[in-house]
């Protein structure tokens, strides 16, 4: 069986990768691209930890054929915001100290990047229901709904 | 995962000449959701893996005032819930697409999949039993249609042959004063599989129901029709005590088993109650 050749857009640039049929597209961002933001935690779509968004939407990365990324745009965790330049959320994370083990962050993130771009004003139970999709084992949901809440804000003014 | 090859369609025609080719030993992808983990964790073993999830014609919907409404198979659930005119006017439909998974979740998978899928706790499966779909099929001899109703054949059967593929479900516009509400009951409030999901669909005509469709979903092998709960309704004003003796009947027809999300009566009592706020909600919204 022949790798395929996987041209696609990653973080605003322009990638070319080579891989197997059964490569997820998690399995690509990470192993091939070494983009290590998105995690592995359940691999059947359950937990959130492999969030990224595909032309601008939250997908589970675990769930995908990589092949199937063919010609989109996906960022990761990497491309939400920089040292030094950090995403108004992420500020917001820091803020509040949200991160405790820090695994299920990047995911969160990307699913409140995402709600945020469709209702930049959500209501406390928005939030809940667009980051459902993300387990904390630490519990800290309620400082993540603050800083979304927060950034939301941040952002309107 | 075991090995497998990936076949990526372009068109109908793409899909069915690989089906054509490898059907028995290809499982086809749309949104992932169901097929990945049964892929990751053994229970399928494909060699070949079709990928349907950008053929045109399986990615687009199409609502028309008078013909009805047609549905790619390969449309993604959050399409199908954020949709302003399926909100409006197939809104069982649409809050079923919205109940499935989360956002990432819902963004991959397909009303397609959810159907083929078969299981009997199908979200989608009650709405579009009530609103009468019909599934359109394509296979090397052309294309076919079979009403909903005799689509699924057994726990996660259909009847696609292996050289079959699902193209769209096709749909009568519900017509004036009428009103649909799709309701389950999931231990949590998110990310759980449906222990009874129900759809009800009203048609009012002159103070009385003109058209009733009950659907229900994991109280049997398949996704079912209570068809003795439609035909009470049908030719009578729809009272509060109608609507009990409907929730009643849908019971009746209900035939569940025990498992560890909830025991034959629990579910027949939800059949009860959750026909009961179904058609309660399909009624206020035929009225509005």
């Amino acid at each position: 069986m022949a790798k395929h050749a996987l041209s696609f857009t990653v973080n605003d640039e322009a990638v070319e990768v080579l891989v197997q049929p059964w490569d997820t597209l998690l399995d690509a961002l990470r192993e091939r691209l070494g983009l290590t933001g998105p995690k592995e935690g359940c691999g059947t779509g359950d937990c959130g930890g492999c969030t990224v968004h595909l032309d601008g939407k939250p997908v589970a990365s675990c769930l995908m054929l990589a092949v199937q990324a063919r010609g989109r745009a996906v960022r990761t965790i990497e491309g939400l915001g920089r040292p030094g330049a950090l995403h108004p959320l992420q500020e917001a994370f820091v803020r509040h100290g949200v991160p405790q083990c820090g695994f299920c962050i990047p995911g969160v993130l990307m699913s409140a990047a995402a709600l945020l771009a469709e209702n930049p004003r959500p209501t406390d139970e928005e939030i809940r229901y667009g980051i459902a999709g993300n387990l904390c084992r630490c519990t800290g949901y309620t400082t993540m709904i603050s800083a979304i809440s927060e950034a939301a804000a941040a952002a309107a003014r | 995962m075991k090995r497998f090859e990936v076949i990526q369609a372009g068109s109908v025609e793409d899909c069915l000449r690989a089906l054509a080719a490898h059907g028995p030993e290809a499982k086809l992808l749309a949104g992932g959701t169901d097929l990945l983990p049964q892929l990751k964790n053994g229970v399928l073993a494909p060699r070949y893996v079709v990928d349907v999830s950008r053929v045109g014609r399986l990615r687009s919907v199409d609502l028309d005032g008078d013909r009805g409404l047609r549905v790619g198979a390969a449309v993604t659930a959050r399409e199908i819930e954020q949709h302003t005119g399926l909100r409006a006017r197939f809104a069982a439909l649409a809050e079923s697409g919205g109940l499935i998974g989360s956002v990432q979740v819902r963004n991959l998978a397909t009303v397609g999949g959810n159907l083929c899928n078969a299981a009997p706790s199908a979200d989608m499966a009650p709405p579009l039993l009530a609103l009468e779909a019909e599934a359109v099929i394509a296979g090397p001899r052309g294309e076919r249609r079979v009403p909903l109703s005799a689509f699924f054949t057994d726990v996660r059967r259909t009847v696609l042959a292996p050289d079959e593929l699902l193209l769209e479900l096709v749909m009568p516009a519900p017509g004036p004063r009428s009103g649909g509400h799709y309701l389950r009951h999931t231990p949590r409030r998110e990310l759980d599989i449906a222990v009874v999901g129900v759809a009800s669909q009203l048609t009012l005509s002159n103070g009385v129901c003109a058209r009733a469709r009950i659907a229900l979903a994991a109280v049997a092998p398949i996704p079912l029709r209570a068809t003795a709960a439609e035909r009470a309704l049908e030719g009578q004003p729809v009272t509060p005590e109608l609507v009990e003796r409907a929730a009643g009947l849908a019971a009746e027809a209900a035939r569940p088993i025990s498992d560890q999300r909830g025991s034959a009566e629990y579910r027949r009592h939800l059949v009860r109650v959750l026909t009961r706020r179904t058609l309660t909600t399909a009624l206020a919204r035929a009225r509005s």
